[in-house]
């Protein structure tokens, strides 16, 4: 039976396209966490995307006011559980300042060695779950077989898989335990060629490539003014990383290390992969993009471990003290970032002279850049709305805190 | 551009409303008043020796004595900081205001700061953060709710004197 257009029953099955809300999370496995975001739709077209946090606040501010800096190191660790390494990092860094308290040569080579390597672990859960968002199995398992062995060689040093507490407040708990080196490069020389076998079933993957390119454009000024960093900042084209640019009691971390800045200046990346350029549908700022950021930089950070696996061989003495756990802080406030696998890290410590700071606080990189999901998502479809929180890659600990 | 021209910059500029300075602190920083907040924001945004571009993070502290073993410096008050990043000029800088803790001295009454959702966007979660957990109302924020305790929440959790209510829609706190 056919209908005509003037047929009165045609009414009944068109299709309506009344606003509707639709309620993303919070549990639901593309938001990566306990994250509700209330899409605002138009049939397929979301008009607004808000995200509602808060599901995981667990007051950590509010603790640190109560414990020593070495107690709260866990609780750092619980922040972004994916690169704990790097929280406890960022803190630990944070109360030297204030004390002006330097860890000697080979406590900073051990961490850059393992906050590098915890940087790489990051980027894998990143790629291999972006994968997945994007209805791609395989890579999600790739990434997470090479993570494992990342898990390994942290579970050798400090015996934990996730949350470590193993940089400290003046150095780190131990030292590499005997043969940890070799284990640890041999992770990276069986790593290097699985860098390519991703590229192919992700970066260079036309189906990624149409899922990811030219979806959720984040512009250089946007990304500024919504305190968007790390790869979100670079992948809109922004040359900026802490690790270089940073604080001087940070970046002095990384004097006579060699690196590049992954972000896309002039048209070109720093890493050229001759056989693959950029795709021509990619644009900068887009999913694609962000991606890419952070498969480059876990060659970068590789080049880092292995110039740090040998300036630590070379260098003599310990690796740092901790200090006491109750050792009275100096008066003062320091605010100090790092550059975390997410962004930019901020820890705040207010001290008031006694051995518990006054006020500690912690300025989360996911907070900042999921703040700009609204922006990203208005005016793209509902399934882009995870392709474009996966590129984001919150963590919800860090978020809630 | 190093502390102290920035410094004197804002003096120049805007004369008595910078009401203090910390030069020789580990991170030097500035004190303007609540009033001229916004302007002051939004010149250092501006102006091109300076290029504040990006706000990282405002922070509340809250200064009151609870604990006699534990005294403060001053009179109680809310302090509010802001601290500003150029990407241009690589320099960062600290800026403070200084609030009463309760607004005509009356408990309950929320302190008021100016907005500076206009100047940076990412000010937005961040002052509803401040708001939330600090209790500070920022005038002329486009959506000021709590962002991380729940909407029906009572108090602001990370003042000093906050007491940890009893219950909670049956769930038992304390």
């Amino acid at each position: 039976m056919t209908i005509q257009r003037d047929d009165p029953r045609l009414a009944e099955f068109d299709v309506r396209t009344d606003e509707i809300l639709v309620n993303m999370g919070p549990q639901h496995p593309s938001t990566h966490g306990v994250l509700r975001v209330v899409l605002r739709t138009d049939g397929e077209v979301v008009l607004e995307a808000t995200p509602h946090i808060g599901y995981l606040h667990r007051c950590a501010e509010k603790i640190g006011e109560n414990v020593s800096p070495r107690q709260w190191i866990p609780y750092t660790d619980r922040m972004d559980y994916l690169a704990g390494m790097n929280m406890n990092l960022g803190w630990a860094l944070c109360v030297e300042k204030l004390m002006q308290l330097e860890v000697p040569e080979k406590g900073r080579h051990l961490r850059v060695i393992i906050t590098e390597l915890n940087r790489i672990a990051s980027h894998l859960v990143a790629a291999g779950c972006y994968g997945l968002d994007l209805g791609s199995f395989t890579p999600f398992m790739y990434c997470f077989r090479e993570r494992e062995r990342i898990y390994d060689l942290f579970e050798q040093v400090c015996g934990a898989r996730l949350t470590y507490s193993y940089i400290t407040v003046g150095g780190a708990m131990a030292d590499f335990p005997t043969g940890w080196l070799a284990n640890c490069e041999k992770f990276l020389d069986d790593f290097e060629p699985v860098i390519d076998e991703l590229h192919a079933v992700l970066t260079d993957n036309a189906i990624f490539i149409r899922r990811a390119a030219g979806i959720g454009v984040l512009p250089p000024d946007m990304a500024i003014s919504y305190g968007c960093t790390g790869p979100v900042l670079r992948g809109s084209g922004i040359d900026w990383d802490l690790r270089r640019d940073g604080d001087p009691w940070y970046t002095r971390m990384y004097d006579g290390y060699e690196f590049q800045v992954i972000a896309q200046t002039g048209g070109r990346y720093p890493i050229d992969r001759p056989r693959h350029p950029v795709p021509a549908v990619a644009v900068l700022g887009d999913c694609w993009h962000r991606f890419y950021v952070r498969m480059l930089e876990v060659v970068e950070s590789m080049r880092l471990i292995r110039q740090g696996i040998e300036k630590y061989s070379q260098a003599s003495g310990g690796i740092g003290e901790p200090i006491r756990v109750a050792q009275k802080l100096p008066k003062g406030e320091v605010y100090l970032e790092t550059e975390a696998p997410k962004g930019q890290m901020g820890f705040m410590v207010v001290s008031d002279g006694t051995a518990i700071p006054w006020r500690v606080r912690a300025r989360s990189s996911s907070f900042c850049n999921l703040s700009v999901l609204s922006e990203l998502c208005r005016g793209c479809l509902i399934a882009d709305v995870p392709a474009v929180l996966g590129s984001i890659d919150i963590v919800l600990g860090e978020i809630d805190r | 551009m190093q502390f102290p021209e920035i410094l004197e910059m804002l003096r120049q500029r805007f004369g008595p409303t910078v009401v203090g300075d910390g030069s020789g602190a580990i991170d030097p920083w500035v004190e303007v008043t609540p009033q001229s907040l916004v302007a002051v924001c939004t010149f250092l945004r501006d102006e091109p020796s300076l290029r504040f571009d990006m706000l990282r993070c405002v922070t509340g502290v809250d200064y009151v004595q609870v604990d006699p073993k534990r005294k403060i410096e001053g009179q109680p008050r809310i302090e509010v900081i802001y601290h500003l990043l150029s990407l241009v000029h690589k320099h960062t800088l600290v800026l403070r205001v200084t609030l009463p803790r309760w607004k005509d001295d009356v408990e309950g009454q929320l302190p008021e700061a100016p907005t500076v959702t206009g100047v940076w966007r990412t000010a937005d979660w961040h002052e509803r953060e401040v708001y939330d957990l600090m209790g500070v109302r920022f005038v002329g924020h486009p959506d000021l709710t709590r962002i991380l305790c729940p909407d029906d929440w009572e108090g602001h959790p990370l003042r000093k004197d906050y007491q940890m209510p009893l219950e909670y829609h049956g769930i038992r706190g304390r």
